[in-house]
C-alpha cells in the first residue's frame, strides 16, 4: 500500500512537472492569443499588486500601560513587545530584548491601530478643487470596471492628519453616485510615492455599491434610475449580466473550443463578486433598504460584508446579526438628508447590543482624525441607555470590527501575538476629548511621534508652503 | 467651510441644490402654543413622569444646589454653590441659598453647572434637512446679492433639530444663511432653543458676506470681482441710506447693482449698528478686510478658520472677534494652507475673542458637537476656561445679547445646564437643561426612536 501510494505520488509529481514545463515551453499555452487575456481558468484578481514594504523598525517594548487589546481585554500595567514588524507578546512584566527601545507607558494607553473602513482620502483629497475630484465616475449608474486605487493621490495631506489620529489602515472607497461604484482598496497609512506602496498586503478587494438617494439624485435627469425601485432593478440587471458573463467563460474553460468570449473588466469584477471573492461594501442608510439588499444578495449569491452609513441599522440589528453583516456607522451624524433623518446616537451601541457587528467610520478627512472620540460618544450613549459597555469592548468598534469586515483580521485589528505591529500609544484614555495619539506604529515602525516633529510625515503638497508659518505634516 | 463628502461627493449635488433653491420656499407656520404645550406633556409622559403640572415659566422657582458652578462671569467657578431660578431669570448665584417656599430643589452635588451653550454660525431653526428643499430655508437664491434674505422669516420652533441640540446643552444659536448670493448672503438672527413658539431673541444680528471664491457652491468670482462688488454694494448702501427718500424720485439715484431691499438691509451695517459677518480663510484676504473696515464704520466679525490665526495680532488690535470650527486643520482649499488645530489657541493667546462653530459641514444637525469642538481646542492648547467662554460668554458679547445671556449671574435669562461630567468631554451629557427658566424635557425625536426600537423582540412593531 505504502509503496504503491509512493509510486502513484511520484508519477503524479512527474506528470505535474511535465505539464508545467510544457506550459512554459509551448508559448501558445500561456501567452494570449487574440482576445484571450486569461492565463488560468479563473478570473484574474491580482492587478496592481501591492509593493508595500514595512518601514524600518526597532524592537520596541511599551511598558506599564493600560492595554486595550481589542479582544475584550483591558490589561492594567500591561506591556506590548513588537519585533520584526510583528507583535511578539502582550502581557505583564515582559522581558525586553537587549536592543529594544523601551517606552514607559505609565498613565498611557495602548490600542491597536485604528482602521477607518470608510474613507475617501486620496480620491477626494485636500485641497478640494476640480482637478482633485476623482472619487465618482458618475458617467453611468454601474461602473464596476473602475477602482479607487487608480484614483488615489498618495500626496493627500489628509493621510498624514489621519496618522496623527492613530489611523494605521483604511479602506478607500469610490463615492456613492453610482449603484455600483467600483472596487475599493485597503491601504496601510504609510507615506509612499505610489499607491501600490501603501496597498495592504493580502487584503481582499471589495466592491462599493450604493443604495438610496445619491444614485437617484445623480441619474434622475441622466436616463435613470430615478427611483429606489429603479436602483434595485439596476443592481439585479447588472448581476444578471455578470452571471451570463461568468457562465460563458466557464463554458469556454470547460473545453477551450472556439474563440474565447470577449473580455469585459467590469463584468469580470462582478463575476468575482458572484464567486464571493470580492465582498460588497454597501452604502445604505435605511433599514428597509438594507433588508431589500440582503434579498438581492441572496438572489445572486454574493456577500455583503457591511452596510455603510447605516443610520437605521438599529431598526434591523436582528436581521444584520442573522445574516452576518456588519453595520458601519457614525456616532451622531444625522439629518443632512431624508435617508439620514432617523439616525440616532445610540445606533452603534444598539447594533452591538443585539449581537451584530458594529463599526465606526468617518467618511470625512476631519472626522477620521478623531475616530476614538466618535467611539467614545457612541459608548457613552450606550451606557446612558443602560448597556454596560466597557472600554475593552468599545475599542473593537474602531479596530477589530473594521478589520473583520475588511477580511484583514488575521493580520491586524487586535493586539495578539503574530499580528502586524499596528499600534497606537495614547497619552490619555483614548475615549477622552483631551487624548492624543502620542506614537503610532505601523508594522512596528514608528511613523508618528507627537514629541518629535521629525517623525511627522508631510505630503509633497505641503512642502514649500512654509511661508504660512506652519510646517505641515501629521501634527498640524 | 468644511467640504462635505457625503453630500458633495455626488457632484450633481451642487446643481440639485441650486435648482431646489430656485423654488419658492414654503415656510411652515409656527405651531399653535397649545400644540407645543401638548408636546411637552407627551414628552414628559414618554419620560415616565407621573405628575405633570404645566406652569408658565414665570411661576416656577427652581433651586439648583451644591453644584460646581462655572459662572463664566466675574465670580469665576464656585464649588458647592447654588443657582436660584425665578421668573425665568437667574435670581441668585452663590453658596447656601435659602430655598424659597415652593421651590423645586435639584441636587447637583459634584456636577458641573454652566450657562446654556450657544452654537454660532449654524442653521438651527431654518434647515431641518439639508437636502430636502421644503425644510431648507438656509440657502438664498444665488443669482443676486441677498443681504435682505433674513433668516428670522423662517425660524421654525417645531424643527426636530432643536430638541436634538438642546438636550445636549445647546440653548442659543446664531442662525445664519448657509450659502450666499454674489457676495452678500443674508441676515442672521439669535434664537433660543426653548419651547417657543417665538424663538427669536435678536433680529438683524449681522449681515453675512462671502469673500472667498471657494465659499459659495455656485460662485465663480475671482477675488477682484468679489472686491469690486463688495465695495460697490457697500458704497451704494452708504449713498442710499443717507437719502432713502430720493431713491425713486425722477432724476434720483442711478440704478444700484443691488435691490432696494438689500440696500435697506445693509443700512444698519454701513451705519455701524449691525455687524458684518465676513467669511474669510486666506491670510491676505483677512488683512484686506481688516484694512477696509478700519477705514469705514463697519463693525466686522470674522467667520472663518483656515489662516485667520496668522493675522492674530492685527485682528486683536482691531478688536475683531472670530467665529470658527477649530477642527478644520487641512488645506481644504488653497486659502487654507495654514489651517491648524492650534488656530483657536493662538488667536486666544493674542487676545482675540474666539467663538466656536459646531462641525461646519452641518452646524444645525450637528450643533451638539459644539462642546467637542471646544474640548478639542483645549486639547490643542486653549485654556479650558476660555474654551467654555467661547461657547457662552463670548458669543453673547459678540452678538449683542450679553445683557441677558452668557454667564450665570443674577438678572440674566436662566439658561442653565447641569452636566454629568466635564461639559467639554465627549462622554458627558446634561442631566438638566433650563432655557429662559423653562425646565426642558430631555426628549427628542431621536430619544423616541431609540425607545421605540430598544427591544426588537418586545412587541410587534405596530404596538411599539
Amino acid at each position: 500500500m505504502e509503496r504503491n501510494s509512493a509510486t502513484t505520488w511520484g508519477a503524479a509529481i512527474i506528470v505535474v512537472i511535465a505539464l508545467v514545463l510544457a506550459w512554459w515551453l509551448i508559448p501558445s499555452l500561456h501567452q494570449s492569443s487574440g482576445k484571450d487575456k486569461q492565463v488560468a481558468d479563473q478570473f484574474p484578481n491580482d492587478q496592481f499588486p501591492s509593493t508595500y514594504k514595512p518601514y524600518p523598525s526597532k524592537p520596541t517594548l511599551i511598558r506599564n500601560a493600560t492595554v486595550l487589546t481589542a479582544t475584550n481585554q483591558e490589561i492594567d500595567g500591561g506591556d506590548v513587545l513588537m519585533q520584526g514588524g510583528k507583535i511578539v507578546s502582550v502581557g505583564k512584566n515582559l522581558a525586553a530584548p537587549a536592543d529594544a527601545v523601551v517606552i514607559d507607558g505609565r498613565g498611557k494607553f495602548v490600542t491597536p491601530g485604528i482602521i477607518d473602513i470608510h474613507s475617501h482620502l486620496g480620491v477626494y483629497p485636500s485641497p478640494s478643487n476640480e482637478a482633485t475630484q476623482d472619487g465618482n465616475e458618475a458617467t453611468k449608474p454601474a461602473t464596476p470596471e473602475v477602482r479607487s486605487e487608480n484614483s488615489v493621490w498618495p500626496q493627500d495631506p489628509g493621510f498624514t492628519r489621519a496618522l496623527a489620529g492613530g489611523v494605521t489602515a483604511m479602506q478607500i472607497l469610490p463615492g456613492s453616485a453610482n449603484l455600483i461604484g467600483g472596487r475599493s482598496v485597503v491601504l496601510k497609512n504609510v507615506p509612499s510615492v505610489t499607491t501600490q506602496g501603501m496597498k495592504f498586503p493580502n487584503a481582499p478587494y471589495d466592491l462599493k455599491m450604493a443604495c438610496g438617494e445619491n444614485p437617484k439624485r445623480v441619474y434622475e435627469n441622466k436616463g435613470g434610475p430615478s427611483t429606489w425601485m429603479g436602483d434595485v432593478a439596476g443592481y439585479r440587471a447588472a448581476f444578471e449580466k455578470a452571471k451570463e458573463y461568468r457562465d460563458k467563460w466557464r463554458a469556454y474553460w470547460k473545453d477551450k473550443k472556439g474563440d474565447p468570449p470577449d473580455r469585459d473588466i467590469g463584468l469580470e469584477t462582478l463575476a468575482l463578486v458572484l464567486d464571493k471573492k470580492i465582498p460588497v461594501q454597501m452604502h445604505c442608510y435605511r433599514g428597509d433598504q438594507m433588508a431589500t439588499m440582503i434579498d438581492v444578495a441572496k438572489e445572486f449569491g454574493f456577500r455583503i460584508a457591511a452596510f455603510h452609513h447605516a443610520s437605521e441599522a438599529y431598526k434591523v440589528a436582528d436581521l444584520l446579526k442573522a445574516n452576518g453583516i456588519c453595520a458601519v456607522m457614525w456616532a451622531d451624524w444625522w439629518g443632512f438628508k431624508m435617508e439620514a433623518y432617523d439616525g440616532i446616537p445610540e445606533n452603534i451601541a444598539m447594533v452591538d447590543h443585539a449581537g451584530a457587528c458594529a463599526t465606526i467610520h468617518s467618511d470625512d478627512p476631519i472626522g477620521i482624525q478623531r475616530l476614538n472620540q466618535e467611539v467614545a460618544k457612541a459608548m457613552a450613549a450606550g451606557r446612558r441607555m443602560g448597556y454596560p459597555i466597557t472600554r475593552a469592548h468599545a475599542v473593537e468598534w474602531m479596530t477589530r470590527n473594521p478589520a473583520y469586515a475588511l477580511g484583514i483580521l488575521n493580520q491586524t485589528g487586535t493586539l495578539e501575538k503574530g499580528k502586524d505591529a499596528d499600534i497606537v500609544l495614547w497619552d490619555h484614555d483614548p475615549f477622552s476629548v483631551y487624548a492624543h495619539a502620542e506614537k503610532v506604529f505601523i508594522d512596528g515602525a514608528l511613523l508618528f511621534d507627537r514629541d518629535n516633529p521629525k517623525i511627522s510625515p508631510r505630503s509633497d503638497f505641503e512642502i514649500g508652503q512654509e511661508d504660512n508659518g506652519e510646517t505641515g505634516g501629521a501634527g498640524q | 467651510m468644511r467640504y462635505s463628502l457625503i453630500l458633495a461627493g455626488v457632484s450633481a449635488f451642487a446643481l440639485a441644490t441650486a435648482a431646489l433653491a430656485q423654488t419658492p420656499a414654503n415656510k411652515p407656520a409656527a405651531p399653535h402654543p397649545s400644540a407645543v404645550a401638548q408636546k411637552i406633556v407627551n414628552d414628559a409622559i414618554a419620560e415616565g413622569a407621573t405628575k405633570i403640572v404645566l406652569l408658565p415659566a414665570s411661576a416656577q422657582i427652581t433651586l439648583i444646589q451644591h453644584g460646581d458652578v462655572y459662572t463664566v462671569g466675574a465670580a469665576g467657578t464656585l464649588n458647592n454653590a447654588d443657582v436660584l431660578i425665578e421668573n425665568g431669570k437667574i435670581a441668585q448665584v452663590g453658596p447656601n441659598i435659602a430655598p424659597p417656599p415652593g421651590a423645586k430643589i435639584i441636587d447637583a452635588y459634584g456636577k458641573p453647572v454652566t450657562p446654556g451653550i450657544m452654537a454660532s454660525w449654524t442653521t438651527l431653526g431654518i434647515q431641518e434637512i439639508q437636502l430636502v428643499a421644503e425644510v431648507n430655508d438656509a440657502t438664498p437664491n444665488q443669482a443676486l446679492d441677498s443681504a435682505a434674505f433674513d433668516v428670522s422669516d423662517a425660524i421654525n420652533p417645531a424643527e426636530t433639530e432643536i430638541p436634538v441640540a438642546r438636550i445636549r446643552g445647546v440653548t442659543r444659536s446664531l442662525t445664519a444663511p448657509a450659502d450666499c448670493g454674489d457676495v452678500f448672503c443674508g441676515t442672521a438672527a439669535v434664537i433660543d432653543l426653548g419651547n417657543g413658539p417665538d424663538l427669536i431673541v435678536k433680529k438683524q444680528a449681522g449681515v453675512v458676506a462671502e469673500l472667498e471664491p471657494n465659499g459659495g457652491e455656485g460662485q465663480k468670482n475671482a477675488r477682484p470681482d468679489i472686491w469690486v462688488k463688495f465695495r460697490e454694494t457697500l458704497d451704494d448702501a452708504r449713498e442710499y441710506c443717507g437719502q432713502r427718500a430720493g431713491y425713486r424720485r425722477p432724476g434720483g439715484y442711478r440704478d444700484q447693482r443691488s435691490n432696494k431691499v438689500d440696500l435697506d438691509a445693509l443700512c444698519p451695517v454701513v451705519q455701524g449698528n449691525e455687524p458684518l459677518l465676513v467669511h474669510v480663510e486666506r491670510a491676505s484676504t483677512i488683512r484686506q478686510i481688516l484694512a477696509y473696515t478700519q477705514s469705514s464704520h463697519v463693525k466686522l466679525i470674522i467667520l472663518g478658520g483656515g489662516e485667520v490665526w496668522e493675522v492674530a495680532k492685527d485682528i486683536a488690535a482691531a478688536h475683531v472677534p472670530v467665529v470658527m470650527d477649530n477642527d478644520l486643520n487641512l488645506p481644504g482649499s488653497f486659502s487654507d494652507r495654514g489651517a491648524t488645530l492650534q488656530g483657536a489657541a493662538r488667536l486666544d493667546r493674542a487676545g482675540v475673542t474666539v467663538v466656536f462653530q459646531p462641525q461646519s459641514d452641518n452646524p444645525g444637525a450637528h450643533a451638539r458637537t459644539i462642546t467637542q469642538i471646544a474640548g478639542n481646542a483645549v486639547a490643542n492648547g486653549m485654556s479650558w476656561d476660555h474654551a467654555l467662554a467661547a461657547i457662552t460668554k463670548n458669543p453673547a458679547q459678540v452678538f449683542g445679547i450679553a445683557d441677558t445671556y452668557g454667564t450665570l449671574e443674577a438678572g440674566k435669562d436662566a439658561d442653565v445646564v447641569i452636566w454629568d461630567g466635564d461639559p467639554l468631554e465627549v462622554t458627558s451629557a446634561p442631566t438638566a437643561v433650563f432655557i429662559k427658566g423653562q425646565n426642558i424635557s430631555l426628549v427628542s425625536r431621536q430619544t423616541r426612536l431609540r425607545d421605540r426600537y430598544r427591544d426588537l423582540s418586545k412587541k410587534p412593531f405596530a404596538y411599539r
